[in-house]
């Protein structure tokens, strides 16, 4: 160990054995225990009529004057350098006004790689247009300015590279050969309790077997844009992002200016899953806006977004499990590789859920990096879960069918009471009422547990369940600043974002039940880098985040206000935490009548407007308390005798994620991520030439992802039993709708027919052969 | 040489190689209706043209000359939401609005196809004289229209509403 990871460990322990008072949610949120607010109820997005109208503005769509339209040309090869670069004929060609390459390209530092500092947000660390290195198959090699964009994109096709190869990587089989432990957010995956083998070789049932996963695209429907333009050495962006402050500060490392000379806004935001962070365009728009001296607007084609923007990689897993004959675990192995970037550092973390998923006797869970020359692979939804529960989870749904017991009753079986890996207690976990509630609902009861004895004419039934499980996570720099004016209301700034999930309507929730204000009388602005706060939208964080952070504005705010209130105020003599808002008011909280109107506060201070700004405190609750999110997914497939197509007929989830805030924009963001783990399950895949390193599907016509008629009625029911430990007892809920889907649609498919697919997607090529269509 | 957008006569683009949706977005900064991939494969920059739903990425502006075109922008009136708009809103038919306007003229497109009588994939018979609106039909027709944040449920019960209340 070295020092650092020493001190981290010491921390760590201390942070566990503390005594939980002093701990962020050592005192339950006072929010948790009213029952009488918005929390809770059904609210519409705030920005609908925006959205629905065509008025919401997205990055490409900010005109500015005398802006230019840019283009890339991308690399063809993998590896290697330009020997020459023609760009004449692109120079000469009618509208154009700039064409950058590394020969006319500014200096510039490469973008801080993601996670490498605190507001680092670089897809990867290479040096951006610096030189005549290629590092991977699609890197941009020139960017073309002009008046239209119809100009530009014919000017591109007049450029001419060639090139010098170098050997490139590019084969997963090779890569792997020298696989390298993998590293995640500073700490080894890998975890060693007791000898997995030993108790495996000798468990009396045991599975053991490889599944794999496919490279992932993102795909949010919204292109990566930035329009973007100097003032002086002021740069303003309008991007797309999910990390508008970790963006700001990531510019301003790359031109070397400050960070407030960087503007980034980002108020709407098409679709991120993890896509939307600084990749090379922002960059490459900035720099040839400077050197033209003119604004410019950089929309990635649907190719350009495959070429440069990294997804998720692929998996590799063995997973064992060993067992006694009543089912309990005795040992649970996950190991295994993942293909990387050389430049980023991201080894899909697939054995995140068995570290706190089951109790068993023994552990070994290890994922290993193996090193490839491609575009940087990154974080997409769920990042290790997605992907690491389709094995986990299917491998519990094979023992139970080995042992002959019912898939639910094995994992309740197996249902630690505390976190089998750390040791430490769970805040809040409720997956065996979720399943109980999920069963009863979906009808498990009637599903045979006999393979393929189910049949509706050509069509094969059968049903699968699978355990869902995401951590609740709160990153460090969490803050917000709010302001009370003279009428009564309050706004909040908070560099956060909003891609669809819902948080500017659930947040401007929160805060009027916070404060006691109406609805109408609350907003919350967001997306914009100038705002207080570093808050990814990112790991499900951001309802913790910006709970936590205005809790904290929130309390400066009520204690300055009764502070300056003085003696003639009924509420004098108390503090922030002997109020609480209501109705307009500030009341004593246990003595409601003595209270004192906002309106009337602010007349006695004789301020037009108060503001408070604040830190949230240290996120050290997820180590303290084992924080997870979970649920129960049932699915029931259809799978056609005849063609070998499946087609999933019912889907529900059983979620167990604290409070729920906003029914409504929470039921969508469940769904969304069950849509987009059918699409993991049954038909998507980046396809990788392994040849060249070049991604060959770089459309939506040629990677699917599900359609209107791929998605039956998706329903979904939640505990709502709030975590007493989280910011008003709730969990985000953005990623956990995806895990556990690939094993649910996975363990229906072996219901329904007697295959098991262990290579994902479950392509007709996969299930065809079981049916006797073909050799 | 004219198109009418939204019922304004504007002047068609003097450089052939302009897209449709290029000209609304970049040349007219009527940026309501999106572009997701250019190439006719998401479904975002449906808009109507004489009341028929088209790919405006895959149409060149000058083809439309004397034609109407109906966006995003031209679905409500006076300011006041279209009421497949408020319906969309209502029932939560999406998180991040980005395929939203592409759906919305979609369904306006395709609700008329169906009163048309015209069949699709999933229609049983060829002959019958009118189309029933099933749950089926509904999606194959409308999965020309991706929506990746997932909100394809409240989408379908948004246009079911809305087809009930205006048949
Ligand atoms: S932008 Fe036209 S179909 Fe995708
Ligand atoms: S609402 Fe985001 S793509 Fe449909």
């Amino acid at each position: 160990m070295s020092i650092k990871e020493t001190a981290q460990a010491v921390m760590k322990k201390a942070v566990q054995i503390a005594p939980d008072a002093l701990m962020p949610g050592g005192a339950p949120d006072p929010l948790i225990r009213q029952k009488h607010g918005l929390i809770g109820t059904p609210v519409s997005r705030l920005d609908g009529p925006q959205k629905v109208s065509g008025t919401a503005r997205f990055a490409a769509e900010f005109p500015m004057e005398g802006m230019l339209f840019a283009t890339l040309k991308y690399s063809t090869i993998p590896k290697g350098k330009i020997t020459n670069l023609d760009i004449a004929a692109a120079a000469a060609a009618p509208g154009v006004v700039l064409v950058m390459t590394h020969h006319n390209a500014p200096r510039m530092k490469p973008a801080p790689a993601f996670m490498s500092s605190a507001k680092a947000a670089g897809g990867d660390d290479l040096p951006i247009m610096q030189d005549a290195e290629i590092h991977w198959n699609g890197q941009p090699v020139a960017v073309v300015l002009a008046e239209t964009q119809e100009q530009a994109d014919y000017a591109k096709t007049l450029i001419g590279v060639t090139y010098e190869t170098e050997p490139a990587v590019t084969a997963f089989e090779v890569a792997k050969a020298d696989s390298e432990p993998g590293v995640f957010q500073g700490e080894p995956l890998l975890l060693e309790i007791g000898d997995a083998d030993a108790s495996l070789a000798a468990a009396p049932h045991k599975v053991d077997a490889v599944y794999r996963t496919p490279r992932h695209s993102h795909n949010p429907i919204e292109l990566h844009a930035a329009t973007v333009g100097w003032d002086g050495d002021h740069l303003l962006v309008h991007d797309a992002s999910q990390c508008v402050t970790h963006t700001a500060w990531s510019l301003a490392e790359v031109f070397g200016i400050a960070e407030e000379q960087v503007h980034v806004t980002s108020l709407f935001v098409g679709g991120g899953f993890g896509s939307k962070t600084l990749w090379q365009h922002q960059t490459l728009a900035a720099a040839a806006s400077k050197l033209a001296e003119r604004p410019v607007r950089l929309m990635l084609s649907r190719e350009g977004v495959y070429r440069i923007v990294g997804g998720r990689t692929l998996t590799e897993q063995r997973m064992a499990i060993g067992a006694q004959g009543d089912g309990r675990f005795d040992a649970l192995i996950q190991t295994g590789v993942v293909a990387m970037g050389r430049h980023n550092n991201m080894p899909e973390p697939f054995i995140l859920p068995a570290r706190s998923a089951y109790q068993a006797g023994s552990f070994r869970l290890d994922v290993e990096a193996a090193k490839m020359d491609m575009v940087a692979n990154t974080f997409m939804r769920a990042p290790g879960e997605s992907v690491g529960t389709f094995a986990l989870e299917s491998a519990v749904d094979e023992l139970a069918d080995n042992l002959g017991m019912d898939p639910i009753e094995l994992r309740i079986r197996n249902e630690p009471e505390k976190d089998p890996t750390t040791g430490a207690p769970f805040s809040s976990r409720h997956i065996v009422e979720a399943y109980r509630a999920g069963a009863e609902k979906f009808g498990w009861a009637a599903r045979k547990a006999k393979p393929g004895t189910h049949r509706e004419g050509e069509w094969l039934i059968g049903m699968g369940c699978a355990t869902a499980t995401y951590p609740y996570y709160r990153m460090p720099g969490g803050a917000a600043r709010i302001t009370l004016t003279a009428d009564g209301r309050a706004n909040v700034k908070i560099a956060a974002h909003e891609m669809g999930m819902g948080t500017s309507t659930t947040q401007t929730m929160v805060t009027a039940d916070r404060l006691g204000l109406a609805m109408e009388c609350v907003s919350v602005d967001y997306g914009d880098s100038h705002f207080p706060g570093v808050v990814l939208a990112g790991g499900s964080q951001q309802t913790a985040s910006i709970g936590a952070s205005v809790a904290a504005a929130y309390r400066k705010l009520i204690t300055e206000l009764l502070k300056l209130a003085g003696k003639d105020s009924p509420l004098h003599g108390l503090d922030a935490d002997e109020v609480i808002g209501r109705d307009g008011h500030l009341c004593k909280s246990d003595e409601l009548e003595r209270r004192e109107s906002y309106v009337s506060l602010m007349a006695r201070i004789g301020r037009e407007e108060l503001t408070a700004e604040a830190s949230a405190p240290p996120p050290l609750e997820f180590t303290h308390w084992s924080m997870h999110s979970h649920g129960a997914m049932f699915c029931e497939v259809r799978v056609n005798a005849i063609t070998g197509e499946t087609r999933v007929s019912r889907f529900l989830g059983s979620f167990d994620c604290g409070r729920i805030l906003n029914p409504k924009t929470a039921a969508s963001q469940f769904r969304g991520g069950i849509i987009m783990g059918l699409g993991l399950a049954l038909m998507e895949e980046t396809q990788f030439d392994e040849r060249n390193g070049r991604v060959m599907n770089p459309s939506l016509a040629e990677y699917h992802v599900p359609v209107h008629i791929d998605v039956p009625e998706i329903d979904v029911i939640w505990t709502d039993i709030p975590d007493p430990h989280a910011p008003m007892g709730a969990h985000g809920v953005g990623e956990i709708g995806i895990t556990g889907v690939g094993a649910a649609v996975a363990n229906a498919v072996y219901n329904a027919m007697g295959r098991r697919v262990r290579d994902l997607p479950i392509t007709l090529d996969k299930t065809l052969p079981e049916l006797g269509l073909v050799p | 040489m004219s198109i009418n957008i939204n019922g304004s006569p504007t002047n068609l683009p003097s450089d052939t190689r302009v897209s449709l949706l290029d000209l609304l977005r970049d040349h007219l900064n009527l940026s309501g209706t999106k572009k997701g991939c250019n190439q006719g494969a998401c479904g975002a920059c449906t808009v109507l043209v004489d009341g028929e739903r088209i790919l405006s990425c895959l149409a060149l502006a000058v083809q439309y000359e004397g034609r109407s075109v109906t966006t995003v922008e031209g679905l409500s009136t006076n300011g006041l939401l279209h009421p497949l708009q408020q319906a969309f809103i209502d029932h939560d038919g999406f998180q991040c609005g980005y395929c939203t306007p592409g759906q919305l003229c979609s369904a306006v497109g395709m609700l008329r196809e169906v009163r048309r009588g015209l069949p699709s994939n999933v229609t049983n018979d060829l002959e019958g004289e009118s189309i029933t609106l099933t749950r089926d039909e509904l999606c194959e027709r409308m999965s020309g229209n991706l929506c990746r944040c997932g909100a394809y449920n409240g989408i379908v019960y948004a246009i079911t509403e809305f087809a009930e209340t205006t048949k």
